[in-house]
């Protein structure tokens, strides 16, 4: 039995130091919107009191199985209740532990992030429409009459014939999306055929997609830089091959950005897109 | 009654020769114990065919790019594990063992409905068929392929599949009516069937935990079923249940598919967590703590289960006042099972331990699952949720609530009445490796899943970014260790049904209840005069 225990205890340190050394991910990526921030602050929050509360019970369970053993000569209790008054208390203090853990140390902060998450309405300064779409994302700027497809652009064969694999392998596209720094952004998302989900890890947001319905939830990314996701909602075939692709610009060169996507939008927006319920309609009519 | 003085014995019999021969006798039988095995045969079988399926996705994953499967073929490998665990091993399983063991636990001859219960498991084996025919016929070029909208068949992904979803409605109606019989059958057993002098809240535990679990079946599974059937009206009739356009809404089959889905994982776990406080108190040779609490703990589970699903849909863009009710009663039901957790503790606590078989894989489900619960309580924040849901902390998660209830609890309770069900005892040594292989090789498997979905790797895709690699390789290694011990326990089963050390009346030096007072193997009928308790 005890070489057992070295044995797995082994393979955990070298499997521990080996993620250690190759700088394996162990957390979100660095937060670059309020939510992100809010949402990591609350992960790390639950996964320190889980982890306390995980090993100070498996340090007990382990005390009792040295302890409490046959092979020890150890002669078993007989109780199979709380029997006095201290038992009780026992007893009945991990649940005014967990009471307090679940609704006062998460409870309220959570309390605060969902309401946060859910302030789309205010102080919108820019409306983006996402639609999800088998297999690419569509953008529409409705104020500024900007619409264009974002689809992967990575290579085939980099994806079936085994060719070297870009640093970005999947998580490039054609036409990103770009938005500028410091805005606080309402997005609105909503589908033309299935059911997608729009998720950029680093903003902490992800919302479906769900044809014939408007979602919406918003973000105010706070540091310029290019930020990467994908679909996180099984749509078919493709699911894994339609990325999101994010450049967080300043005011000035989105500004740009944005005459130059109008200066080219001759009116290409695909009828599809823009009225996805009278679409479904008509085709289902046919 | 002159009929049992005949026969001399308090228990056993001499029927067992009434029974025909061959493929006839398993096909026609009525006995608990012919049906229970059935249900155990299948339901091991079907484990190994869902862990088949998901070792092929593992071997995809091991590095990026698309090498042996293509996404067509994935995702309907993907949605058949899901419903193969779920449907076609973990329920069939329980119910073996419900069939095999409540009879014999609660003092009663048999089932209260013997036909219903042949009826019931005949049902299966043409469900799962059913499942995954198109599956086979697609790998051999015929047709679409089986169901590949994952196994939560989301409308309107549900509505474009080919025509696999539709064998697959038709497996789960199947699927359904049996464990809906199974429930009622047990409903029965236990409500008129204990014997003289059993009250209801001196009924062994296990009892009273697949008597919530047939409860919550029977509430779910109809609900289930329409929803399915809606589907396939919508695939097939012009109707617009799941269609915007026609006035539906896609997210109300979310809403009835976790009604049951929720439920669900509180159906997989309650047979267990009935079963494992027999082991835990044989083992530590100390009575269970807390039966009562333990008892209510089960009803509050079911209850509370019921009507927390939307916790699962927290992306989907519920209103505020929803999200945060679905949080806060989410976080509720850790209340119950911390209670359990304090139960199970404390009867292993200051007893006289030692580490057979069967309570290394109690204790291994202990600890896992309480880390699946743990992390549980991460996924109920509304405002997180959103950064692990669909992704693959999601499926560490929910894997760390699975594999240590469904199967590691499944195999505690199988090696714990092995002895009673062959009349040998089992190769503790091949156990032991079975235990230690299995947890090595299941957190190797699932430890990386949290930090690579924490890292942005969404679930159900088969080809992943370059920055995910090194902790998707160390996965599939320990998928495929996880999936060699499996082969352990079948050797070792088959052993001990074999042969090996004689078992005696009662096996297991602490074990309790009416179960240890008959013979090993028990008798083809049990109890023809009930017992009485005092």
């Amino acid at each position: 039995m005890r070489s057992m225990y070295k044995f797995g205890l082994g393979i955990w340190l070298v499997l521990g130091s080996a993620a250690a050394l190759a700088g394996y991910a162990f957390n979100f990526p660095e937060p670059v919107t309020p939510i992100a921030r809010e949402t990591l602050h609350m992960h790390n929050l639950v996964m320190v009191v889980i982890l306390i509360m995980f090993f100070l019970v498996l340090g007990a369970l382990i005390y009792s199985f040295r302890t409490h053993r046959k092979g020890a000569g150890y002669k078993a209790a007989a109780y199979s209740g709380p029997g006095n008054r201290k038992q009780w208390l026992w007893v009945l203090s991990p649940f005014f532990v967990l009471a307090f853990i679940d609704y006062v140390v998460f409870g309220i902060p959570a309390y605060h992030a969902v309401v946060m998450y859910e302030d789309t309405k205010t102080d919108a300064e820019l409306v983006v429409k996402v639609t999800g779409s088998q297999w690419l994302w569509q953008y529409d700027f409705p104020a500024e009459g900007v619409s264009f497809t974002s689809r992967l652009s990575t290579p085939r064969d980099q994806i079936d014939a085994g060719a070297a694999k870009g640093e970005h392998y999947l998580l490039e596209v054609d036409n990103p999306l770009v938005l500028p720094v410091g805005k606080k952004i309402r997005f609105i998302t909503t589908s033309n055929d299935v059911i997608h989900s729009w998720w950029v890890p680093a903003f902490g947001v992800k919302r479906d997609a769900v044809p014939g319905f408007l979602r919406e939830f918003w973000a105010t990314v706070e540091k310029t830089g290019t930020y990467r996701g994908q679909c996180s909602e099984l749509c078919g075939k493709e699911h894994g091959f339609m990325p999101v692709v994010v450049n967080v610009v300043s005011q000035e060169e989105f500004t740009k950005w944005l005459a130059s996507k109008k200066a080219a939008a001759t009116p290409a927006v695909p009828t599809a897109a823009v009225e996805p319920v009278t679409q479904a309609v008509v085709a289902k009519a046919q | 009654m002159a009929h049992d003085m005949a026969h001399g014995l308090p228990v056993g019999d001499s029927h067992d020769g009434h029974y025909k021969g061959g493929f006839l006798r398993w096909l026609e039988t009525t006995n608990h114990k012919d049906i229970g095995i059935m249900y155990l045969i299948f339901g091991f079988t079907m484990l190994f065919v869902g862990g088949a399926m998901i070792l092929v996705v593992r071997l995809e994953l091991f590095q990026p790019g698309l090498q042996f499967v293509q996404p067509e073929l994935f995702n309907q490998l993907i949605t058949l594990h899901g419903l193969i665990m779920v449907f076609g091993f973990a329920m069939p399983v329980a119910t073996g063992l419900a069939n095999y063991m409540l009879p014999m636990m609660i003092g009663a001859p048999d089932m209260a409905l013997p036909r219903l219960n042949n009826w019931g498991f005949w049902i299966l084996p043409p469900a799962a068929i059913m499942l995954t025919l198109p599956f086979f016929l697609g790998i051999m070029g015929v047709g679409p392929g089986a169901v590949d909208t994952g196994w939560t068949l989301y409308a309107p992904l549900s509505i474009q599949s080919g025509w696999g979803m539709d064998f697959a409605i038709f497996a789960i109606h199947m699927l359904g009516v049996s464990s809906i019989l199974g429930s009622i059958n047990v409903i029965v057993t236990i409500l008129n069937m204990r014997a003289p002098g059993m009250t209801l809240m001196k009924m062994p535990l296990f009892a009273h935990g697949f008597l919530m679990t047939a409860v919550l079946l029977i509430t779910i599974m109809p609900v289930f079923a329409g929803g399915v059937t809606m589907v396939l009206m919508d695939r097939h009739f012009g109707t617009h249940f799941f269609n915007a356009a026609g006035g539906g809404d896609p997210v109300l089959w979310q809403h009835i598919f976790w009604f049951m889905g929720h439920p669900e994982v509180y159906v997989l776990l309650l047979p267990i967590a009935g079963a494992l406080p027999h082991v835990f108190s044989a083992f530590a040779r100390k009575p269970i703590y807390g039966y009562k609490a333990q008892v209510y703990s089960f009803w509050a589970i079911a209850g509370l289960g019921l009507v927390v699903w939307a916790h699962h849909m927290f992306t989907s863009g519920m209103s505020l006042g929803s999200q945060i009710y679905f949080m806060y009663i989410t976080m509720a039901i850790s209340f119950p099972l911390a209670v359990l957790f304090f139960c199970w503790i404390a009867t292993i606590w200051q007893g006289s331990m030692s580490f057979e078989t069967p309570m290394l894989f109690a204790l291994g489900f202990l600890v896992l699952f309480g880390w699946g619960g743990l992390t549980g309580l991460a996924l109920s924040d509304a405002a997180a949720d959103p950064q692990y849901h669909n992704a693959y902390f999601l499926v560490a998660h929910f894997h760390y609530a699975f594999y240590p209830s469904a199967v590691m609890g499944a195999m505690a309770a199988v090696y714990y009445w092995l002895p009673k069900w062959t009349g040998h005892m089992l190769n503790e040594t091949l156990g032991k490796w079975h235990f230690w292989v299995a947890v090595v090789g299941f957190n190797i498997t699932f430890i990386p899943q949290f930090f690579v979905g924490l890292a942005g790797m969404p679930r159900r895709i088969p080809d992943y970014p370059v920055m995910f690699t090194e902790w998707n390789m160390i996965s599939s290694t320990g998928a495929f260790i996880l999936g060699a011990s499996h082969l352990i326990f079948v050797y070792n089963v088959y052993k001990t049904i074999k042969g090996g050390e004689k078992a005696g009346d009662k096996a297991w030096e602490g074990a309790e209840g009416l179960e240890w007072t008959v013979p090993s193997p028990a008798p083809y009928h049990t109890f023809e005069t009930p017992p009485v308790i005092k």
